[in-house]
């Protein structure tokens, strides 16, 4: 268990936004990092839980005193770790195969709103898939492709509520949102291709168990769900069935 | 945190303070203009527009301790005077019925209709004068400035700061415990059914498209719960059918509302820890009251208006024991100030205290150097 401290300098004139620590295991070609979020900064962890390999602190330079400053959404890709922001920027670190030499390579701008959620998942051996998703507190979802450079695919545009949670497998883009729907949108295009009315309130979190292909939503309405996942034999399309 | 949440949290809680005590003014038999002068001067008191101003700054939510400082001066801004014990059952039933709409809100954005519902309540105790009425209306047109433009991650936002605040409080309210809201260990029932929030379709439909859109197949499924859909939107206009029912006086029937402590030992042991640890925010909650007690324009008692004490209790024993039983863990003791090192601040501070005058109590004649502990006692 981790002891999470507050690092770092307390400085009186900087708005402290106290958001829980989220907390993510990192897996990384070579080495598993525990990487820790919250409103001051990102802190980076050898798997042993205690040796502090990185800390980056937040800029709240272009925050408004209204804006709550914090980082949520953590996800690896490859070998780099992503961090979402409360400016909608994506911090993108490269990860060396051992030590501290963590840098942040590249600031992902492609929101505009708080950084909810990121997925990645491993490259599906061709050249143009994507292989991250991230997603805000407005419903916007934007596909990527990792690199040395991260290239912006294709925009999902939102509806008017946020998405809190987003998973990404076998080129499927699964989101919950914030009016209890669950939608599945196939990567590449980023067509919706499957809506479900799945929750009474806000969808709280996805996950995905990715060897058989099942999703579980929690909603804020106290229920939990477990729909299969699947391609049309004849279409190829993506379908959802309910299990759960 | 969201910096947004105080005007919401405040208001809200002083709407239920509000309905307690109008509650129990008449359980009382408190003669009409008497009630009428208290909830008045409570009232105006809170709408004050130098307090208001202060209250609507960006800022962070303090301590529940912190925040029951301002409401106890609240409680005493007229002739009207409550004991330690019936102040602690009054804030532990504003507390738990304003935990209870948050959690149960629809929408993240319809804890703004809790608020309207309150100031749509509260507007009803001062029918009678213009002056106050105008501006409960101000503040109604500052929080509609302030919250109609808010997206709903915002809100979300909002109401996660909300929880956090009320995280871990499970004191259980005979009225909530009897219509089977709450559980004997404090929680709350969340309802499975009944409409869903206006935007939300009712659970139980997979559509699926092909890629130009249109719908191929669609599977139904049982959901679990029993919902139906929403019926209209709450209106967010000066007047309106708010729609929602939570933030309304659910004390209009004239029933005693007790409260008891909750047992749970994990409850206890985290109320300790926040009592032990040093508070570095201390400096900062001193700051904070300074600045908004500063702006309550308490009127000074004028005139042959001879006070009294309500009691939030059936009888004067009852108070007393519940004095003398409260649990050590669930004392709303005052601000554990470490070191007031900001002698100015503290200064001001006592000054502004010092301008409160307390009915029926002797100020204890204390040296020169009153620390800042002391006279928060007094209140």
């Amino acid at each position: 268990m981790v002891a999470a401290d507050l690092e770092g300098p307390y400085e009186p004139g900087v708005r402290r936004a106290d958001l829980g620590l989220q907390v993510h295991w990192c897996v990384l070609p070579f080495r598993v990092l525990l990487v820790l979020t919250s409103h001051r900064g990102i802190q980076m962890y050898e798997s042993n839980g205690y040796t502090m390999v990185y800390w980056h602190a937040l800029d709240s330079g272009d925050a408004s005193p209204v804006q709550a400053v914090f980082a949520r959404g953590i996800a690896a890709s490859g070998h780099f770790i992503c961090v979402g922001t409360w400016s909608g920027r994506v911090l993108v670190f490269d990860i060396p195969a051992k030590g501290p030499n963590i840098v942040l390579s590249e600031e992902l701008a492609g929101h505009q709103m708080p950084i909810t959620d990121i997925a990645t998942e491993p490259a599906q051996g061709q050249d143009c898939v994507a292989d991250m998703v991230t997603a805000d507190d407005s419903g916007l979802l934007c596909v990527w492709r990792s690199g040395p450079e991260f290239t912006l695919l294709t925009r999902i545009p939102g509806f008017g509520v946020p998405c809190p949670s987003v998973q990404l497998w076998q080129g499927i883009i699964a989101a919950g949102y914030g009016n209890g729907q669950v939608h599945l949108y196939e990567a590449t295009t980023g067509n919706l291709h499957v809506q479900i009315n799945a929750h009474a309130r806000a969808v709280c979190a996805l996950d995905l168990a990715s060897e058989v292909g099942k999703l579980l939503s929690a909603g804020e309405d106290t229920f939990v769900h477990i729909w299969k996942l699947s391609r049309s034999p004849e279409s190829g399309y993506i379908e959802a069935t309910p299990l759960l | 945190m969201s910096v947004r949440t105080l005007p919401l949290l405040f208001l809200n809680l002083g709407g239920e303070m509000l309905y307690i005590l109008d509650q129990r003014l008449r359980a009382q038999n408190i003669p009409g203009d008497k009630a009428r002068k208290v909830l008045n001067d409570i009232i105006s008191t809170m709408f004050n527009r130098k307090f208001m101003e202060e209250l609507f700054k960006p800022q962070e939510l303090y301590s529940k301790k912190a925040l029951r400082t301002i409401y106890e001066r609240l409680a005493h801004a007229s002739i009207m005077k409550l004991n330690q014990a019936s102040m602690d059952k009054l804030y532990d039933l504003m507390t738990m019925a304003f935990k209870y709409q948050v959690l149960l809100c629809p929408r993240p954005k319809d804890v703004l209709l809790v608020t309207f519902n309150h100031l749509d309540t509260i507007k009803g105790f001062i029918r009678d004068s213009p002056t106050i009425l105008q501006q409960v209306d101000e503040t109604f047109r500052q929080l509609t400035e302030i919250y109609g433009g808010l997206s709903a991650g915002e809100f979300q936002l909002i109401r996660q700061t909300l929880l956090i605040f009320f995280q871990d409080l499970h004191i259980r309210v005979s009225m909530f415990l009897k219509d089977k809201v709450q559980n004997n260990n404090g929680r709350f029932v969340l309802p499975v059914s009944g409409p869903v929030p206006w935007g939300t379709e009712v659970p139980g439909l997979i559509r699926m498209f092909n890629n130009k859109g249109e719908e191929v197949k669609r599977i139904e499924f049982k959901h679990g719960g029993n919902y139906v859909p929403a019926p209209k939107e709450g209106s967010f206009e000066l007047y309106g059918d708010r729609v929602l029912k939570l933030g309304t006086n659910m004390y209009s029937m004239n029933q005693p509302v007790e409260t008891h402590m909750s047992g749970s030992s994990k409850n206890l042991a985290s109320w300790t820890q926040e009592s032990i640890a040093p508070n570095p925010l201390a400096k900062e909650e001193l700051n904070f009251l300074a600045r908004l007690m500063g702006g309550m324009e308490i009127k000074k008692p004028s005139g042959p208006e001879p006070g009294f004490r309500l009691n939030l209790f059936t009888t004067d024993e009852e108070e007393e024991q519940a004095a003398l039983t409260r649990p050590e863990e669930l004392s709303y003791e005052v601000i554990n100030i470490q070191a007031t090192q900001d002698q100015q601040r503290s200064e001001e501070l006592a000054r502004i205290m010092g301008e409160f005058e307390i009915m029926e109590q002797p100020r204890l004649s204390t040296s020169k150097g009153d620390d800042l502990l002391a006279m928060m006692d007094e209140l």
